[in-house]
């Protein structure tokens, strides 16, 4: 067990009425990029501040690094570093300010540690006079990793980096996750992202309060348990209203421009759905099959009871 | 240590970095006692003065031009007849009408008795009996003239001096109370707003998941504001000194020592109104409904604690603003020494002591 290094039994809390977790149980081993996918309101961001010690939870246990959230916080303050949801550094002070206040908060210093963060520290260089404030959103988030990392963290705690960056920061953002990790650092890293998730070692899906799922990417994909079949034609929407009253349908979701159908019963044939939908109308329609990724894994899980 | 000096070198850089920030703490104080001190006077000077005089004799004539040497009186209009009053009120709108008996002097002389009648503008209370007053004050003064002349065998004196502040100048009121005020509004309202801001920003959170120990980060949001507080101090008095011509009759020490106290206590108020609010909109109402208004009116800067019903009494016992300002102005204006102001000292103390560590126990060392 020397190898876990986030631990969590039985996480509850409540907002009120809200419960915004409930019996939340999970492990994370050293060296890990542990992935929480999750809609908008699902729970991350309350259970990164359990975690973070930042709130206590009603019931259940959690230690980060074999210390407890609740009685040794102090010793967890000193080992992680934590990257909230938004953007939460000093506007008004320059990059080279912000990361020099953080080193020192963290007792330490931008020269002692610099090699932890040199990788991303070269590309804010340029801008390194310029305010906060006045960074891209993807220079923001490489600056707070910069300053989550200062003080060598034994876990990094990344509540929804990358969301509000472009797609190509989003890239280099996971790819600099993946020195980290090879840098022996674990990570625990939410995101609404489905595609964000493959790069994840872990994932653990949530939706309201509650894991879903917790296994690699590969092994949710391969207990995905239904042959998936994408189909598309013209006019999507109807299409979409058609499907579903199609008989034997079991599942049937919009992804993209193509709507992703399971059946209840494997034996149905594409032939005979394909007639169903010309008899509606749809002439054109295309059927092929397809490979169900992560988000079809979430829809499919967190749609047990109302497939539909 | 270090940890300790970084955050006050952060702290300073998001005060100097924000142009509204500085005006607040280093404009605002100037301002406030120059208006204070000049505009905002209460002192009445150079009121136009009508004069109805049916009598035009010595006496009237010399009434008259007592008035108008005076610093406080300018007689500037002449009217006819007593029906014009009410238009000479509604055009030319002097302060003061003065309406001469007919046979002014005469009837002086034969009778003993002539009448004077003083019509104001009472719209304005408190500036007509001001003015009222000064009227009467120099038509008294002829008539000891007059009683001079006649050596009439009795005669009282009256001799009115006004202890402390000779010429009545209203700035003597106004240094001190300001100087309760601004201390206030840097101390507790500006304090509450930086640690509200990093709250509502967010920064909270990565500081408070560090290792610094929550009475480093009190200190240290703390620390900045009581050192500007000190400049604003000195600022004003130095301004009220030598701009003003208010002195400072008592011990400077005494009174810097009385000001640290109380600059303690809004400090501690500040750490206070930050652990309830946590944006800075709602820091800033708080800061300025709940300490600002009750500062200004219920101190005793501007209106008499004593004049103002029991509740409000009660309520003006609370404020720290008001110990503060009344021991202020014994030590600065009366020039009492410490023994005098040992109650105010000692209310005072017990507040921060009290409110210090009410606020470093509502600390929170996390979110909630």
């Amino acid at each position: 067990m020397s190898n876990t290094v986030i631990h969590a039994e039985n996480i509850s809390r409540k907002y009120g009425a809200v419960q915004a977790l409930s019996e939340v149980s999970f492990d994370v081993t050293k060296g890990e990029v542990f992935g929480l996918i999750g809609p908008d309101g699902a729970g991350k961001t309350t259970l990164f501040r359990i975690l973070t010690t930042l709130l206590l939870a009603d019931s259940g246990s959690a230690s980060v690094e074999g210390f407890d959230v609740r009685n040794q916080y102090k010793e967890i303050r000193r080992r992680v570093g934590y990257m909230p949801g938004r953007f939460s550094l000093y506007q008004d002070l320059s990059v080279e300010e912000n990361l020099d206040f953080f080193a020192t908060v963290f007792n330490t210093t931008i020269k002692e540690n610099y090699h932890l963060v040199k990788d991303i520290y070269v590309q804010l260089e340029p801008f390194k006079k310029r305010k906060a404030g006045a960074l891209s959103g993807g220079m923001k988030q490489k600056l707070a990793l910069c300053c989550a990392l200062i003080h060598k963290p034994g876990v990094l705690f990344l509540d929804e980096p990358t969301t509000g960056v472009d797609p190509v920061s989003r890239k280099e953002f996971w790819e600099m996750l993946g020195n980290l990790k090879r840098g022996g650092i674990s990570i625990l890293v939410s995101t609404p992202y489905m595609d964000e998730a493959e790069k994840c070692d872990t994932i653990a899906l949530i939706q309201k309060g509650s894991f879903l799922k917790i296994d690699s990417p590969e092994n949710i994909v391969n207990d995905f348990g239904h042959s998936l079949w994408e189909v598309s034609g013209k006019n999507m929407f109807a299409l979409l209203k058609d499907l579903r009253s199609f008989p034997g349908i079991r599942s049937c979701f919009p992804f993209g421009d193509t709507h992703h159908v399971t059946f209840s019963d494997e034996s149905i044939s594409s032939d005979k759905l394909k007639k169903f939908l010309e008899l509606k109308g749809h002439e054109d329609t295309f059927l092929r099959r397809g490979k169900a990724g992560i988000e079809d894994c979430f829809m499919n899980l967190s749609h047990e009871d109302d497939i539909l | 240590m270090k940890q300790f000096f970084v955050f006050i070198k952060k702290e300073f850089r998001h005060i100097f970095r924000d142009t509204w920030t500085v005006i607040i703490l280093l404009v605002l104080p100037i301002l406030m006692l120059v208006l204070f001190g000049y505009a905002l006077s209460t002192d009445v000077k150079n009121t136009e003065i009508a004069v109805i005089d049916p009598s035009r004799d010595a006496a009237t004539e010399k009434i008259i031009s007592l008035l108008d040497l005076s610093d406080y009186f300018n007689v500037s209009l002449t009217v006819e007849s007593p029906d014009q009053i009410e238009d000479v009120f509604r055009g030319d709108n002097p302060g003061l009408i003065l309406v001469f008996s007919e046979n002014f002097y005469e009837e002086i002389m034969h009778t003993g008795e002539a009448s004077i009648q003083l019509i104001a503008d009472g719209t304005d209370p408190n500036t007509a009996v001001t003015i009222y007053n000064y009227a009467t004050a120099i038509i008294m003064s002829y008539q000891q003239e007059l009683l001079r002349v006649q050596s009439f065998p009795y005669e009282i004196n009256i001799t009115p001096r006004y202890l402390y502040n000779p010429e009545m100048k209203s700035s003597y009121n106004f240094v001190p109370g300001v100087m309760g005020m601004i201390i206030m509004l840097v101390c507790a309202m500006m304090t509450s707003i930086s640690i509200a801001r990093e709250k509502e920003t967010g920064t909270m959170e990565i500081i408070l998941v560090s290792p610094m120990k929550p009475i480093v980060i009190i200190l240290s949001k703390v620390v900045p504001y009581f050192f500007l507080s000190c400049v604003n101090l000195a600022t004003i008095l130095l301004l009220a000194v030598f701009l003003l011509d208010v002195p400072i009759a008592g011990s400077l020490f005494t009174l810097v020592i009385l000001s640290f106290i109380y600059i303690f206590v809004s400090l501690a108020i500040g750490l206070l109104i930050s652990s309830i609010a946590n944006s800075q909109i709602v820091a800033l109402l708080i800061s300025g409904m709940a300490l600002m208004m009750p500062v200004m009116y219920l101190s005793g800067m501007m209106f008499p604690v004593e004049n103002m019903p029991l509740p409000l009494q009660f309520a003006s016992h609370i404020l720290p603003a008001k110990w503060y300002i009344a021991a202020a102005k014994k030590v600065m204006i009366k020039g009492l020494g410490f023994s005098s102001i040992v109650k105010e000292m000692l209310v005072l103390s017990i507040m921060a002591v009290v409110l210090i560590s009410v606020s470093l126990k509502k600390f929170k060392t996390r979110l909630e």
